[in-house]
């Protein structure tokens, strides 16, 4: 069992954080960031080739971390690779004492800085989950037998402020009918929304790990209100960026504040911070985690 | 229909380059409707080359240029015309283009780009609605193809991509999924996109190249 899974099963309250692994081979400092996040968090995702860039492989990565003594998440999507490389990518994590499996669709190609490549989606974040279950009941896809099988720990991903929401409801219980045991959530400004969220989804009776994205500035906020999906900066949050004396300190309050609010609504959070780890401590201070 | 759009000039002219006599081949079916193989674009091409200095020896447009038959009748009639050419170049799909090879046994060349399998919505303006899968999905997601019309052609609801029900690769571009669940939702069926179970492709019965052979009696060959 992982540190991860134990935290959620004990109902203790799960902190995750992310890193983004080169685009290249030198890992000096994203090694460097996740060190400021040692012993502060339960476990730490590895995004997949994230908003399509190529980039040193989330698999490989996780397997870096576990070797300084770093829990990983593994993410996983079914953008670049057919259900024979997922499958085997699944063993394969596996067998390098990855557990903790998150399974995501994918951003689209052409978002990308490979637009010509071919889009895979043989499979989606469904199906992921189903086949990463299915490997653990000893059977490949096809009906195969294995010989060991897997366990992991699956997580999904959800979108709080996703509209029509009854739509993500209808994916959503499917991911949890597939094995999803663990969301963890795209970025949660807006404490309200986030509620009625929670209210929606906890008939599902899975945790639920609030996602939270540190500002930068308010430039940042404008650009993930205008180019990713599901997350809206209210106006206040953007002013108050945008007059901050000390943007590291504000940016930290805002976050701390989103946190305090919805943190009797959810089962954890998970901190993207992009690049500012060496700041996570500092929230996590102040909210005494 | 099959949709195509001209290539352009410069990259039709290169792929004549050292050949003098060209013989031009339309088509009076999808190519026409799309303005890239009908007679009025056959004469227009026709004159621009021969501005580059080509000779045009004759042009006929097929009753479709996919069709084999169709492409040897009348290409008996333009015997010479078509002998005396370096090449043919096919103002078609990419299908008549190589029926045209076939049928001809001469170089051709290919005039337009095929893009898509595509309905008609108004005049000039088409649309992908069917990715001829061999799997037809229509009866349960409210006539409405996901593995078209989600980018992502996903099968079993929608990513989180979508911004205010608008795609993540174009914004210009309703949400397929969404386009699905307000179908579902109007017609008092939504029951069935809870119900239906994990979907999954299956890419066997898309193994390239396809065939088809019907038999006399109109029943399907085994």
């Amino acid at each position: 069992m992982t540190a991860l899974q134990q935290a959620l099963s004990k109902g203790e309250f799960a902190v995750t954080a992310e890193v983004a692994p080169p685009k290249g081979i030198d890992v000096t400092e994203m090694l460097e960031h996740v060190e400021h996040l040692r012993g502060r968090v339960h476990a730490v995702n590895v995004t997949d080739q994230q908003s399509s860039v190529m980039r040193l492989g989330s698999l490989a990565t996780c397997v870096l971390l576990k070797q300084v003594g770093i829990e990983p998440v593994f993410q996983l999507t079914t953008r670049d690779r057919n259900r024979i490389a997922l499958q085997s990518d699944l063993l394969s994590a596996y067998a390098l004492g990855i557990e903790n499996v998150l399974c995501l669709t994918g951003d689209y190609i052409t978002l990308g800085d490979h637009p010509q490549a071919k889009p895979v989606f043989d499979l989606d974040s469904i199906t992921l989950l189903s086949v990463a279950r299915r490997l653990q009941d000893g059977y490949d896809l096809a009906g195969n037998k294995l010989e060991g099988s897997p366990r992991f720990h699956l997580g999904a991903v959800a979108t709080p402020g996703y509209e029509p929401i009854d739509l993500q409801l209808l994916k959503l219980k499917k991911k949890v009918e597939a094995g999803a045991q663990f969301f963890q959530t795209q970025a949660v400004y807006d404490p309200a929304v986030f509620a009625r969220f929670i209210d929606q989804v906890k008939d599902f009776k899975v945790p639920v790990i609030a996602g939270i994205i540190l500002l930068k500035s308010a430039g940042m906020a404008a650009f993930l209100n205008k180019n990713i999906a599901g997350v809206n900066v209210p106006d206040p949050i953007i002013t108050e960026m945008k007059g901050a004396k000390d943007k590291v300190t504000t940016s930290i309050e805002i976050a701390a504040r989103i946190i305090r609010a919805i943190k009797d609504l959810c089962q954890g959070v998970h901190i993207m911070s992009l690049g500012w780890e060496r700041h996570v401590p500092a929230l996590l201070d102040a909210l005494r985690l | 229909m099959i949709i195509t759009k001209q290539r352009l000039f410069s990259e039709i002219l290169d792929s004549l380059v050292g050949e003098k006599t060209v013989f031009l081949v339309g088509c009076g079916e999808c190519a026409t409707v799309c303005q890239t193989g009908g007679e009025d674009e056959v004469k227009a091409l026709s004159e621009r080359l021969q501005q580059a200095g080509k000779i045009i020896s004759g042009s006929v447009v097929l009753e479709p240029a996919c069709n084999l038959l169709e492409a040897k009748r009348q290409f008996r009639k333009y015997r010479d015309l078509i002998e005396q050419s370096d090449s043919l170049l096919a103002m078609s799909c990419g299908g008549g283009a190589q029926i045209a090879q076939e049928a001809s046994g001469k170089i051709v060349h290919p005039a337009n780009e095929s893009l898509f399998l595509g309905t008609v919505k108004r005049f000039g303006q088409f649309e992908e609605y069917c990715s001829m899968c061999g799997d037809c999905v229509l009866d349960t997601t409210g006539g409405i193809c996901p593995i078209t019309r989600c980018s992502k052609g996903l099968l079993n609801g929608p990513c989180g991509g979508s911004q205010a029900e608008k795609c993540e690769v174009d914004s210009e571009k309703d949400c397929g999924w969404v386009m699905i669940y307000k179908r579902l939702k109007e017609i008092g069926k939504l029951a069935s996109l809870i119900s239906t179970s994990e979907r999954l492709r299956d890419h066997s019965r898309t193994v390239k190249p396809a065939n088809r052979q019907l038999t006399r009696d109109k029943g399907v060959k085994k």
